[in-house]
């Protein structure tokens, strides 16, 4: 009895994963729930356990390739059954199921027909052209309407980063290409929309889903050298592309920075290192008693708690804190959810097992959704404090600086300066200037301040 | 022709104007019309003493007596005959189908006859044919169809099909005053919506046959549709301006002829449409309206036009079977989402 393999559903919003790794070779054993291949999705990396034990008996798509979920992408033959040696590696003329977007889209579109390849298995196509896979036509040849726009402006559309389905140049993204300026030297006006009746619109530029302005206009592709090494972005690195200038162009950011002093906080962590980790098994670092501080911030001040939709401010019930841990290839932001309900122990456990899983890939995609706050930490890597951008749909971000001994000008009780040696951080918080007034913004961080500061903290 | 239903009591004329629902507002639309011209009159089973299955002529008969309201056998095909025979004589002919599935039963007079004596003879026939359509209330397969489709492809009759108290009465009178055939599809879930009640002008107004209607205005993409699925669109749009998607939402009211212009400035403003029917899918006035589009506004789609529409299967009577075959506002948010992210 054979059973399929489908790439899964991983999470809700999630419609297609990117096998980056068989971890069976066809012919192989493997036992039920055992990883059989790992994939990379908007949202996270996972490796895949097989629903049944079996012998792996054909592998539909190679790595590297992108596919819809409960698209089967291998079969299992049950116990005992002998492979039969397909694999997709072997077979490139395979066309049952779509062919796999080339690594690389060939830079000028290339004549291939729309139409799906024939429901019987075909013999080796003639011309390696023709079998151009819907993702690429896509990504090629994107609509009618954007082909017609790009020709009105010279504009070469694979030149583009697209944001629609498998990379498409849509054409918001061409509109808002060439209203940014950076398109070669055009010479009309933007793309007038032709009988467009007038009353319910009233310029070209309210095409736009966000009415800022585009802030960031893509340059034009450098070519690659004699030497240089080019090399395909990877799924998670894409998404970071897209999510960090999507979110330059929809927030208002502004960064506020807070020198706080963290001694006290400190003097709690030298006193319970010990008792802390027999107690709990996890190290006591400095960042519990931040979440701590911030979620009381968040509770106080729920505005940095909220998500901006259309015309309406959604305030979060559940405070979910996001923290940003970093890969050797990436960044994720793996979330503590109802960060307010735990304790310091209960937070140093969280955030340590989050990060140890982020670090490993085992983090699930519940895990990495849902943020309603973020915390990143470049401190560790040295940095005094940087200006992060903020988390879409988030409204906020903080920044915790490097903490270390520094030189402080105090007074005394008595009115007395006296230089005194330190443990100082700086915090900076980059806030949506859309929704958050400045003066909120130093109140909240205040606050922080003053709850660090204070070191009131039940370890 | 000797039994009778007695009349228990006389009808009250209704209102000019004033607050309606869908199916008051048919009412008045007729009732006006019969008082302005007297070559209108009302033909149909049970339409008389009975008021019609829905209600549509009730108090007519009071009013203008048998003569201009006529009970008929139960024979669509003598309905039908009988219409197109007047119409040829100077008389403007209302007539009902209890339920619009039994059109078929006067499907060559209507495709064969009414529809070509023009082009024929140079003789219009000027008749209005009427009817409850559509599915949604749990009336099983044999009184929920809607029928458009059978007659997009007979050229000479007009179709319409109101969504609104205003352009169910104003179409009514339009059609009886149209100089040609007219199909005139009532659907009987909107009959009684409370959400369809509104206040009508006292003023002896018609709307325009071969006109759409933007419902609600939107930038990002369209929804072509109409009757009762107007609503459905609506639910939807509401339901995505949250998420950030601005739906626009037309309102076709004539099926044939469509309003094309009105149809291709929508979809050219947002280049992506989606067509929503109650209706079968396949052979439905969705696929029509796809590859007017196609020929049409397709240097303007920034996406393929999508089909939402009901299953190939006969309006199934079990009630999770029927909301299973009808596009939900569900359906059409994901219809509307997969295409906004295309």
């Amino acid at each position: 009895m054979s059973t399929e393999v489908v790439m899964p559903q991983m999470g809700e919003s999630i419609a297609e994963g990117t096998i980056t790794k068989w971890l069976k070779k066809v012919g192989e054993r493997v036992e039920r729930d055992e990883p059989l291949f790992e994939i990379s999705t908007d949202k996270v990396d996972a490796e895949i356990p097989s629903p049944a034990a079996g012998t792996l008996t054909e592998v539909r798509f190679k790595e590297g390739e992108t596919v819809e979920v409960n698209t089967v992408v291998a079969v299992l033959d049950g116990d005992g059954a002998s492979p039969s040696v397909k694999s997709a590696a072997e077979e490139p003329a395979k066309v049952e199921t779509p062919p796999p977007p080339a690594p690389a889209p060939p830079p000028a579109p290339v004549e291939a027909k729309p139409a799906p390849p024939p429901p019987t298995p075909a013999p080796p196509p003639p011309a390696k052209q023709a079998d151009a896979s819907v993702e690429e036509l896509r990504r090629t040849k994107s609509s009618p309407l954007v082909r017609k726009i790009a020709q009105e402006h010279g504009v070469d559309i694979s030149q583009l980063e697209g944001t629609g389905m498998s990379g498409r140049v849509t054409k918001n993204d061409i509109l808002s290409y060439i209203e940014s300026g950076s398109g070669p030297a055009s010479t009309q006006a933007p793309p007038r929309q032709p009988e467009a009746p007038a009353s319910t619109r009233p310029a070209a530029p309210a095409q736009q889903p966000q009415p800022a302005p585009v802030e960031v206009p893509a340059p034009p592709p450098p070519k690659p050298q004699m030497g240089d090494r080019v090399e395909q972005m990877t799924v998670m690195r894409k998404k970071i592309a897209e999510h960090m200038v999507l979110s330059r162009r929809t927030s208002a950011h502004v960064t506020t920075v807070y020198e706080i002093d963290m001694t006290r906080v400190a003097k709690l962590r030298e006193q319970h290192r010990d008792s802390f980790y027999e107690r709990t098994g996890t190290k006591l670092t400095f960042m519990p008693f931040i979440f701590e501080a911030v979620n009381k911030a968040l509770r106080k001040f729920p505005i940095f708690n909220a998500q901006v939709s259309g015309e309406q401010i959604i305030y979060k019930q559940d405070i979910n804190l996001g923290m940003a841990v970093a890969l050797d290839w990436g960044l994720i932001v793996p979330v503590i959810k109802r960060a307010d309900d735990l304790s310091i122990s209960g937070l140093a456990r969280a955030a340590n097992d989050l990060a140890d899983r982020a670090r490993t890939k085992q983090l699930k995609p519940d895990e990495v959704t849902g943020g309603t706050f973020t915390i990143t930490n470049p401190g560790i890597f040295g940095g005094l404090f940087g200006t992060p951008i903020i988390n879409q749909p988030q409204l906020a971000i903080l920044g915790v600086g490097k903490i270390e001994k520094r030189p402080k000008v105090m007074t005394s009780p008595d009115g007395d300066d006296f230089l005194a040696i330190r443990w100082m951080a700086y915090f900076a918080l980059s806030f949506d200037h859309r929704v958050i007034d400045g003066a909120d913004a130093e109140r909240f961080l205040a606050f922080i301040k003053e709850e660090l500061e204070a070191g009131d903290f039940s370890v | 022709m000797s039994t009778t239903l007695k009349k228990e009591h006389k009808s009250a004329r209704p209102e000019r104007g004033g607050q309606a629902t869908l199916v008051e507002a048919i009412r008045q639309g007729i009732w006006e019309e019969m008082e302005r011209d007297p070559s209108v009159f009302v033909i149909g089973e049970d339409v008389g003493a009975y008021g019609g299955a829905f209600k549509v002529t009730d108090g007519l008969i009071d009013q203008f007596g048998k003569e201009r309201v006529i009970d008929t056998p139960i024979s669509e095909g003598a309905i039908v005959g009988a219409a197109c025979g007047a119409a040829l004589m100077g008389m403007r002919p209302v007539a009902e189908f209890q339920f619009i599935d039994f059109i078929s039963a006067g499907f060559d007079l209507l495709t064969n006859y009414a529809a070509k004596c023009r082009y024929r003879w140079g003789a219009g026939v000027a008749a209005v044919f009427r009817g409850p359509c559509g599915s949604g209330v749990r009336s099983g397969p044999f009184h929920s169809l809607n029928a458009e489709s059978f007659f997009l492809n007979t050229a000479g009759l007009k179709i319409v099909e109101p969504s609104t108290a205003y352009d169910a009465k104003g179409l009514i009178k339009a059609a009886i005053r149209d100089p040609d055939p007219v199909l005139y599809f009532e659907h009987k879930k909107l009959y009684r919506l409370p959400r369809l009640r509104e206040e009508l002008p006292p003023d002896d107004y018609i709307v325009e046959i071969g006109k759409a209607r933007v419902a609600r205005a939107g930038r990002d993409l369209t929804i072509l549709t109409f009757g009762a699925m107007v609503l459905t669109a609506l639910d939807a749009a509401e339901e995505l301006e949250r998420e950030g998607l601005d739906v626009e939402v037309v309102d076709l009211r004539t099926l044939a002829p469509l309003d094309k212009p009105t149809i291709l400035a929508s979809v050219k403003k947002t280049n992506k449409a989606i067509v929503l029917h109650e209706a079968s899918r396949t052979g439905g006035i969705g696929g029509e309206i796809a590859a007017m589009l196609a020929e049409e506004a397709f240097e303007w789609l920034d996406a393929p036009v999508v089909r939402v529409a009901s299953i190939d299967t006969p309006v199934p009577y079990s009630p999770p079977l029927e909301d299973y075959y009808l596009p939900q506002t569900k359906d059409v948010i994901d219809a509307a989402r997969k295409l906004a992210a295309y």
